[in-house]
């Protein structure tokens, strides 16, 4: 398969038509969704780029949280067994490590949804 | 009429409303729409009079048959235009409602209410040089309003109602909601055992506003100039009307100032107390707060999830999808602090 151009350079392309061509020509609400239209195609490129090492980090995080380290287990088995967890009271809000975990994921995510947001810097 | 735009239709149906017409040389002019969607509209317009000059009045109204499209707990709009009513009476800052619309007006469910000057965009109200007087202020002006809310008689709105939702009944359905989804986050679920493992002591039921925050308060250069967006009152409790305003959400950025991002907690709740709420500790809405955060990010599933099912197909929704990870973060702030 073909990658030129590349899916981030169609995203990038889109996008730069949105910023500088479809906003200029709209008004109202098409401007407002627009410019929504060129956030979330802002979020789509940094996911692009920074899912990969962030959902290994996590992979890597909760096996040591979980004590399964060294065993194969995909992101979606992993946070079951984490909420099971919680659910369970087996891990709770004073474990250092549980938030030490969660806390990286959430920043993990808002780096790519809303690197921008407020909550990110408390 | 099948001929007639919507504009030509609502302006023949407001020319039969007798009671914003001060007299026969009265004309109704500016009909535009403001907002909206599918299931409620906004319009405003001008009533111009020899005598009283040019009035500008707002219609809210949702349309027959296109009730089904608001919130679940929505109150119906002529149901808020009586609580309007009833808290501009006891001193809260509110439009005046002229008129409360009829199944014969042939407007559907809605009412008319004098239009308020100001602004309502949180950014702007938080940033403008025009509004910093307005917000040295405000974290009192809010408290004394929502106080004159809570003090409200619930015997003087008993024939309007209201749903009853407490804290715990909010956090069971909102839970039910998410698990409906399928989509576990393990931040919501331990949000969800923080909550229920220290549930507030019971309070006497009050009339919540039920969106007390920027957005829905109408503010001037002067200050606080109305209290708007009535539709999710209910009768429950006090502190979650306090919390849900010091959601970080809903300090559009400006995190310092735990009241809406302009003010302290401390100066809002003596002037709530003052004006005939409980005497509260700061301390003792952080449950709110945390709950008030949580609901928000259940909201955005909730948006985000009429995008997948197709029912609002449109950019906005599924955009919202990615801000549930802000109140994540919030959460988690909230559950350290805790700590």
């Amino acid at each position: 398969m073909h990658d030129g151009p590349s899916i981030q350079e169609l995203l990038t392309a889109v996008k730069g038509f949105l910023d500088s061509e479809a906003m200029a020509e709209l008004n109202g609400h098409g401007r407002f969704n627009a410019r929504v239209a060129s956030n979330v195609l802002a979020t789509a490129l940094r996911e692009l780029e920074q899912r990969p090492a962030a959902e290994a980090d996590e992979i890597a995080r909760l096996q040591a949280l979980l004590g399964m380290r060294g065993e194969t287990g995909d992101l979606d088995t992993l946070n079951q067994s984490l909420i099971a967890k919680i659910r369970s009271g087996e891990l709770d809000e004073t474990s250092v490590e549980l938030l030490a975990h969660l806390k990286a994921t959430a920043i993990a995510q808002l780096n790519i949804d809303q690197p921008q947001y407020s909550g990110l810097k408390s | 009429m099948a001929n007639m735009s919507m504009a030509e239709q609502i302006e023949s149906a407001l020319n039969r409303i007798s009671t914003i017409f001060p007299s026969e040389s009265s004309e109704l002019t500016d009909l535009a729409r403001l907002s909206g969607g599918a299931s409620q509209e906004t319009w405003a317009f001008t009533v111009s009079d020899p005598k009283t000059g040019r009035n500008r009045y707002i219609l809210r109204r949702a349309p027959d048959g296109h009730a089904e499209g608001r919130s679940e707990a929505a109150i119906a709009l002529s149901t808020e235009a009586k609580l309007i009513k009833q808290a501009r009476n006891s001193g809260v800052p509110a439009p005046s409602v002229l008129h409360i619309c009829a199944p014969s007006d042939g407007l559907g469910d809605g009412f008319i209410m004098a239009f308020l000057e100001g602004e309502t965009i949180a950014r702007k109200i938080l940033r403008d040089e025009i509004y910093a007087d307005a917000r040295s202020d405000l974290a009192s002006a809010c408290g004394t309003a929502l106080g004159k809310i809570h003090a409200l008689r619930l015997e003087d709105v008993a024939d309007l109602a209201l749903p009853r939702s407490d804290g715990l009944a909010q956090l069971k359905q909102y839970e039910d909601i998410y698990r409906n989804f399928e989509r576990p986050r393990p931040i919501i679920e331990l949000a969800f055992q923080v909550l229920r493992k220290t549930p507030p002591r019971p309070l006497p039921p009050v009339l919540v506003h039920g969106d007390f925050r920027l957005g829905n308060l109408m503010i001037d250069e002067h200050g606080l100039a109305g209290v708007l967006d009535w539709e999710l009152a209910h009768i429950g409790d006090p502190r979650e009307d306090i919390g849900w305003i010091c959601v970080n959400s809903w300090r559009f950025g400006h995190s310092a100032n735990r009241v809406g991002g302009f003010g302290a907690l401390e100066p809002f709740l003596a002037a709530y107390a003052q004006a005939g709420g409980h005497t509260f500790a700061p301390k003792e809405i952080d449950w709110w707060e945390m709950l008030g955060s949580l609901k928000w990010g259940i909201m955005c599933m909730i948006m985000y999830e009429s995008f997948r099912s197709g029912a609002t197909p449109t950019v906005e929704r599924a955009a919202i999808g990615r801000r549930v990870s802000e109140t994540e973060i919030d959460l988690l702030n909230l559950v350290e602090r805790g700590q």
